[in-house]
């Protein structure tokens, strides 16, 4: 998803005059490109993200949109409180951009894995999360965001565009119908059910895909399909704690839904110690492959 | 950088003027120590440490559109003072301060009052989002201008350091950065917890012209200004200014203690800052008629 960010904020920037692109001494062979564009308004704040929030927290002030790119887990954990303190409770519009949500950085390591960043932007005020699903939401998203006036976060990951034609982004999309059991997701792990192999089961699901955060009012039709199936399975990359599960939870209680089975895929950190690619952790999640296809075969048919 | 004053006396260095900065700041001193009384409520240390720096800027330094921010902001109640000494804050909202329902807690608010940009409770925030104000008032090409005032303290945390960095390489001239140097912390002595000594060097050294000032003396201050404008003329270099202070300045039981830091007042302990601050005043007024 980064080449499409990086292209949306060029074209961004030919229709504004307000930008300011800040980025944290990263994307090599990817920010040249907006740093042309932005000229004067491009910055390499260098590897200093605590200085980097506050800086944009102080351009919002003076009417600037400053947009704040670097690896996800840098951006978002190191400057956590300048995030709550200086841009959330003074709702200035300032956009955080994280690369690599989940375990994008695969063989990197732990260090560059944000599998908490969900839940601790979801937890700020007034902070909105925009969570693209596929290459094509990237765009739009950005375009949301720059007419957005809250604080925000941008999750980009690796793409899986297996979804076919799909609706435009939205807090909520469904994907596809299915017969028997209801998944939710967020992100592109989503499409890593698209490529089980099983068609049969695929077409058992009835897949929706969450686009924003907080969660928006549950659609009714989504309402109509979880009593109908009364089987939902959550699929996010990323830690059960504070993520998607959690927060779709407490909605469809509060308005009286409780499904028979209510399942969280979710990551799991690293039970075995050792580390691969972005794929090999979702596996060994259960995120992909044949344990995500058991999981879900044990939910729609067991 | 143009550093002529554009509110309150058009010569500071005059005789009047000086007065007129006495009058001042002895009257939001007056303010502040009666809040902490109402209140009973600490920070008084730290008010006073930095009682003169703020009227100075206000009154002989910032001009309309400059901006201030009090990144030390358990000093927040000399600058609600200050604000209500230039009528932005009523004596009614004043007397708030503390109580259940208040616009003005112990530390700076979100968003709510002008002269308040950012809520600095925090500490080492303030350098970075000055200078955020000042890149963003270059980049649109206003002559605006950003005092940051900083404890020594808060030097201690890493962030304040990213800010210095990033101001010295992006030559941020439209920034002042004022250091309350009172030497004292949260539970000791800067150079007993964590040393910040030779602080002059260091702040050279990561690019800054360094100006030292007697923080509690308005001639001192003045000179400190002159210095700064003469820097920022010849050398484009941003600035900082080592205002060395006393914490409690002026009341004796409470001066350079860990103790004014947090204790409050009883009446005794009030009146008798009252009375301090009032000869300590007389005194100043005498030296101000003295002065060129």
């Amino acid at each position: 998803m980064r080449d499409e960010f990086t292209q949306a904020m060029v074209a961004l920037v030919r229709t504004r005059k307000d930008l300011v692109f800040i980025t944290g001494d990263v994307g090599f062979m990817a920010v040249e490109g907006i740093a042309e564009a932005f000229g004067e308004r491009f910055i390499n704040a260098g590897i200093a993200e605590q200085n980097m929030v506050s800086l944009a927290a102080g351009l919002a002030r003076e009417g600037h949109q400053p947009w704040l790119y670097s690896i996800a887990t840098f951006v978002v954990f190191r400057p956590y409180e300048q995030i709550r303190t200086d841009v959330c409770l003074h709702q200035l519009p300032v956009k955080i951009v994280g690369n690599g949500g989940g375990y994008g950085y695969g063989i990197m390591g732990a260090t560059h894995h944000a599998l908490e960043d969900v839940g601790l932007m979801r937890g700020l005020p007034h902070m909105r999360l925009y969570l693209p699903l596929h290459a094509g939401d990237v765009a739009p998203a950005v375009a949301l965001m720059a007419q957005d006036p809250r604080p925000n976060y941008l999750r980009l990951n690796s793409v899986a565009d297996v979804f076919g034609d799909v609706p435009p982004f939205a807090p909520w999309r469904k994907i596809k119908p299915g017969r028997k059991g209801v998944v939710i997701g967020l992100g592109p792990v989503l499409g890593n059910v698209y490529q089980l192999g099983d068609q049969a089961l695929l077409d058992d699901l009835e897949i929706w895909n969450v686009g924003m955060l907080p969660l928006d009012e549950l659609p009714g039709d989504l309402i109509a399909s979880i009593r109908d199936k009364q089987r939902v399975a959550i699929i996010e990359e990323h830690y059960r704690s504070c993520g998607l599960a959690e927060a779709l939870s407490y909605q469809l209680l509060t308005q009286g839904v409780c499904p028979r089975v209510f399942a969280s895929l979710t990551a799991l950190g690293y039970p075995s110690g050792r580390y691969g690619s972005q794929r090999w952790h979702q596996e060994e999640s259960g995120l992909a492959g044949r344990e995500l296809r058991a999981q879900l075969e044990q939910i729609v048919r067991g | 950088m143009d550093i002529r004053p554009s509110r309150g006396p058009d010569r500071p260095e005059t005789a009047v003027a000086r007065a007129h900065l006495e009058e001042r700041v002895f009257s939001v001193k007056k303010r502040f120590l009666a809040m902490y009384r109402r209140a009973h409520a600490g920070h008084i240390g730290s008010s006073l440490s930095c009682a003169e720096i703020l009227v100075f800027l206000k009154y002989a330094w910032m001009s309309e559109e400059d901006v201030f921010l009090l990144s030390k902001g358990h000093a927040v109640a000399a600058l609600y003072a200050l604000l209500a000494e230039v009528g932005t804050l009523s004596p009614g909202e004043l007397d708030s301060f503390y109580a259940e329902g208040t616009h003005l807690p112990a530390l700076p608010p979100v968003g709510a009052i002008e002269g308040i940009p950012f809520a600095t409770g925090s500490l080492g925030h303030g350098l970075s989002l000055s200078a955020g104000m000042a890149l963003g008032a270059r980049l649109n090409g206003r002559a605006r201008r950003v005092f940051c005032l900083t404890s020594d303290g808060e030097l201690d945390e890493g962030s304040t350091w990213e800010a210095a960095l990033f101001i010295a390489h992006r030559k941020l001239t439209n920034l002042v950065w004022l250091i309350d140097r009172n030497r004292i912390q949260g539970i000791g002595g800067t150079e007993e917890v964590l040393a910040l000594e030779p602080l002059d060097a260091k702040l050279e050294a990561f690019g800054f012209h360094v100006v030292s000032a007697d923080g509690h003396d308005f001639g001192s201050l003045l000179e400190a200004r002159a210095e700064c404008a003469r820097a920022l003329k010849t050398e484009g270099r941003p600035v900082a200014i080592i205002a060395n202070t006393i914490k409690g300045h002026g009341i004796r039981y409470m001066q350079d203690t860990v103790a004014s830091h947090y204790l409050p007042m009883d009446d005794s302990q009030y009146q008798q800052a009252l009375d301090e601050l009032a000869l300590a005043h007389a005194a100043a007024l005498a030296g101000a008629r003295h002065a060129r």
